[in-house]
């Protein structure tokens, strides 16, 4: 168990800044992942935490000792880590347990000690029987697990996965999510985890720095994330969204067809710029046949323009009177609304969250 | 480590190229510079007319190329026309056969009287004298053609096998009927690999040694090559001669420059995609016409000079003809047991051909590796592939002289030894080598070897636990494709080899001379038997259609 930290991390290719001003402290035992669209810069900085690459400023420390930095980078090899790769890289001139034993064997483990520790880890990743074939005889999954075990059996400082379940099909992919999650509550190794599906770093992790264009835009837990997104991008990115956009005006702020109280909105006491841009979630609007009525609460009029029926729920799309705006709402499967049909639209003020 | 592969290379390919420049303005006693040696090699009509001969031998041969290899290539890629089996094997045995084999085959057949086929149209006719004569241009031209037309077939083949039926379908859904769609679909898109394989023959053709040695000598007319070969009978005049092969080597480093620009055009991206599906045409009564074709053209290349080939290796005397008290075994157990000077060629030939080999893919995949692990800056990565690459526009003939300028005066004296010839060898196909380890080494994801080092193996750890043993079977392969080339290599071992260091490729051509063509079959087939037994390694190594593969060329 280790403590890794990254300090301004800055990585260029030419002209080109593949990852900028990254800073990020994990603690012993912590799971983060990396999470941002393909071309982000998530698998670069990855790559300079295993020590493939050079960071061109800033440094990355381990347990207090600098690892990386522009002028020197201890080599991969003496890092005492250990990584899965995208494609897994499992050797295919090797055995299961040869391939699981190869760390061992480099970290001149006797051979009685590898077999047993070998025989243990494999036992944990539901492979036990397994040992002796080659890799091209193994499933995906197999492979990913034997993957798992090569890099855990080593008890690494810090375990890198980089899009570990990219190559699975989408029901495997889900049953993996929970297994590397078990692995990490019965291990702990401090972890990074690269990859570009929100729902896999929402189930893995314990933190999740959101990355666009090589800059970090929020690191926060995943209820955080998707509760009080800092920026447009994370709002977006993570789960989908409604952006609305107003302008403050004595105690409140005035929408295109409703307004809040200034107060509902201060939740962190910052002061209110005069244009203002919201973030709603499509969850957090009712739709309703008839004014609720009760005072206090955020209540329009508008109608149903489209709808989609996905059964786990309904997708709306409303227009509010008097306003351009288009707001997306989910339903669940038996609140049916016509096209065209008048309805009141409740949003819940509460998870208004204001986006810098 | 990278600059000791620099320096190989500047050995192996720099070093000869410069020296064959140099040379060529050079006095060859006093060493200065003089442009008398070209004075000399072009001002004599006989010297200029050799060139116009390999002008007009390379464009006649690839031309009759096209009518050997593209009605081949079409019928076995497209259509369903039956026998391909037979077909696809013969074309095989053609790419195995040696070209100066085959002239061998075809002096059996259609040399003038005693020929077979002239001895046969004689037979049915009751003319007087048979019509054909080998020993004339249009004989060299369908020799060299029946040799070279492989090429073509593999590049249209190989093109033809992407051009997706979607293709053919959306034409005709629009109105056009199946030659129509042919000759305005298909055709145009294949053109780019069909243009590549015309200059790829036709510099075969002009850079060829072995069949225009057989045939064009007797002939009494010269070609490029018979007549550099010439400038070095007794005494050698090698400034003559480097000055001579310089159209050679312009024109084919030129068409070389010209097929890749051909081939890298934009528009036929489609070609490199997948093709989607493939069905093959109906020919309906077609079929058994272009099978008739077909079989005719491997019959010329195939079977008619091998059966005569064999006929004369397996007989007292060839003339006498296929009965049984004419078969014996005595020419290949002679050539192969008893006669001192075949059995030394033929270990010789192994040696050189195995050494050149093994030479050649050390440094490929040293080259490689170092290339495609980015282990040097992008510049000395360009320079060192271009270097690997750059024999593969040198004629064999080019590159033999340039060594021998190279490497026949001290401190750097090869000549006689042994090593001239395995390291011409292993230049003249080094890029053969580049291009096996680079695709065997671009088969291997890097991350294969980045999981070794992050579990804490150093990248020797790496190369020794997983890329070579990862790598033994396609370097077996490339092996056996550089040693196979190696074994019947003719152009460059005829200038280099002594008494000493003969090769059978050598021998073969030198008793060409003394007219025992029992005896020169019988070291034709030792060749084939050579080559045939490591294919068939190469077969279970790497899949059926390893050698008819359309590589870098």
């Amino acid at each position: 168990m280790s403590k890794l930290v990254l300090r301004n991390v800055s990585r260029a290719f030419g002209n080109f800044t593949a990852v900028e001003n990254f800073s990020l402290a994990l603690e012993e035992g912590e799971l983060v992942s990396l999470l941002g669209p393909s071309g982000c810069g998530k698998t670069t900085t990855l790559r300079m935490i295993a020590g493939f690459m050079t960071p061109s400023a800033g440094t990355i420390e381990l347990d207090g000792q600098v690892i990386s930095s522009p002028g020197s980078s201890l080599p991969p090899e003496k890092r005492q880590m250990s990584m899965i790769f995208q494609s897994y890289a499992i050797w295919p001139n090797m055995t299961v347990a040869e391939n699981v034993g190869f760390g061992l064997k480099v970290r001149k483990v006797n051979p009685d000690e590898i077999r047993r520790r070998v025989g243990e880890i494999l036992e944990v990743v539901q492979l036990g029987a397994l040992r002796e074939r080659y890799p091209a005889e193994l499933s995906g999954g197999q492979q990913q697990r034997v993957a798992l075990a090569r890099s855990i059996v080593v008890k690494p400082a810090v375990l890198l996965l980089d899009e570990p379940l990219s190559n699975l099909d989408a029901n495997l992919r889900e049953e993996m999510r929970f297994e590397i999650r078990r692995l990490h509550d019965e291990f702990k190794i401090t972890t990074v985890y690269v990859t570009h599906d929100q729902a896999e770093a929402m189930v893995t992790s314990d933190r999740i720095a959101v990355m666009n264009q090589g800059r970090v835009e929020q690191i926060d837990a995943p209820y955080a994330l998707y509760g009080r997104p800092k920026t447009r991008f994370v709002a977006g990115f993570i789960g989908r969204t409604n952006f609305v956009e107003g302008r403050s005006n004595g105690d409140s702020v005035h929408f295109g067809g409703f307004s809040v109280p200034k107060h509902a909105l201060q939740a962190e006491g910052a002061s209110l710029p005069e244009k203002v841009v919201v973030s709603i979630r499509p969850q957090s609007i009712r739709l309703l046949k008839q004014d609720p009525g009760s005072g206090g609460r955020c209540c329009v009029q508008g109608s149903v323009l489209r709808r989609s029926y996905l059964g786990e729920y309904w997708d709306y799309h409303v227009t509010l009177h008097g306003a351009a705006q288009l707001l997306r709402v989910t339903a669940r499967p038996q609140e049916v609304f016509e096209v065209n049909e008048a309805v009141w639209i409740d949003i819940d003020t509460a998870q208004l969250t204001v986006i810098s | 480590m990278w600059l000791l592969a620099v320096v190989v290379l500047v050995f192996l390919v720099v070093n000869p190229l410069l020296r064959l420049l140099i040379v060529s303005f050079q006095q060859p006693d006093s060493g200065a510079f003089t442009l008398a040696n070209y004075v000399a090699a072009y001002s004599r009509s006989r010297y200029v007319d050799a060139l116009a001969n390999s002008l007009v031998l390379g464009v006649c041969a690839a031309s009759l190329c096209l009518v050997f290899g593209l009605p081949l290539a079409w019928a076995l890629s497209r259509t369903d026309m039956p026998g391909k089996g037979l077909v696809w094997v013969s074309i095989l045995g053609t790419f195995v056969i040696p070209p100066y084999l085959g002239a061998v085959g075809w002096i059996l057949l259609a040399g003038p009287n005693a020929g077979w086929l002239n001895r046969l149209v004689v037979e049915l006719t009751g003319m007087e004298k048979g019509p054909f004569n080998i020993y004339s241009m249009t004989g060299l031209v369908l020799v060299t053609a029946c040799y070279s037309f492989p090429y073509v077939f593999v590049f249209t083949k190989s093109a033809l096998d992407l051009v997706s039926s979607e293709m053919e379908d959306a034409a005709n859904i629009l109105g056009s009927g199946n030659l129509r769609t042919t000759l305005s679909i298909t055709l145009p898109l294949v053109l780019p690999a069909i243009l590549a394989a015309f200059i790829l023959v036709f510099l075969e053709a002009i850079a060829l040694f072995g069949s225009p040695a057989l045939l064009a000598l007797p002939g009494r007319f010269h070609v490029v090559t018979t007549q550099l070969w010439q400038f070095f009978e007794y005494p050698p005049k090698v400034s003559v001669a480097a000055a001579y092969s310089m159209p050679l080597l312009c024109i084919t480093v030129f068409l070389f420059w010209l097929q890749r620009r051909i081939t890298h055009r934009r528009g036929y991206i489609s070609l490199t995609g997948k093709g989607g599906e493939r069905r093959p045409i109906p020919l309906g009564g077609w079929k058994w016409p272009l099978l008739g074709y077909c079989l005719f053209v491997c019959t010329m290349s195939f079977f008619m000079p091998m059966v005569v080939t064999c006929q004369a290796a397996l007989a007292k005397a060839w003339g006498r003809g296929f009965s049984l008290d004419n078969l014996t075994l005595d020419n290949l157990y002679f050539t192969a047991f008893e006669n001192t000077l075949t059995r030394n060629a033929t270990i010789n030939t192994f040696v050189y051909a195995g050494s050149a080999a093994l030479i050649a893919i050390s440094l490929a995949l040293c080259v490689s590796y170092i290339v495609n692990r980015q282990l040097v800056g992008k510049h000395v990565g360009n320079l060192l592939s271009f270097l690997t690459m750059a024999p593969f526009v040198i004629p064999g003939i080019v590159l033999a002289i340039g060594f021998y300028a190279a490497y026949t005066h001290p401190p750097l004296l090869l000549y006689g030894t042994p090593w001239i010839l395995i390291l011409a060898f292993a230049t003249r196909f080094l890029p053969i080598a580049y291009a096996n380890s680079n695709a065997a080494i671009r088969s291997i994801n890097p991350e294969l070897e980045d999981a070794v080092r992050i579990l804490g193996g150093t990248r020797f750890t790496a190369i020794r636990e997983v890329v070579a043993p990862l790598l033994k079977r396609s370097l077996a392969g490339a092996f056996i494709l550089v040693f196979i080339p190696g074994t019947r290599e003719l152009s460059s071992a005829i200038f280099l080899t002594s008494i000493n260091t003969q090769v059978l490729s050598v021998l073969l051509f030198d008793k060409s001379d003394e007219g025992n063509f029992e005896m020169l079959a019988a070291i034709g087939l030792i060749l084939v038997f050579i080559t045939v037994v490591f294919i068939l390694i190469g077969f279970r190594l790497m899949g059926r259609d390893f050698m008819l593969r359309r590589t870098a060329a």
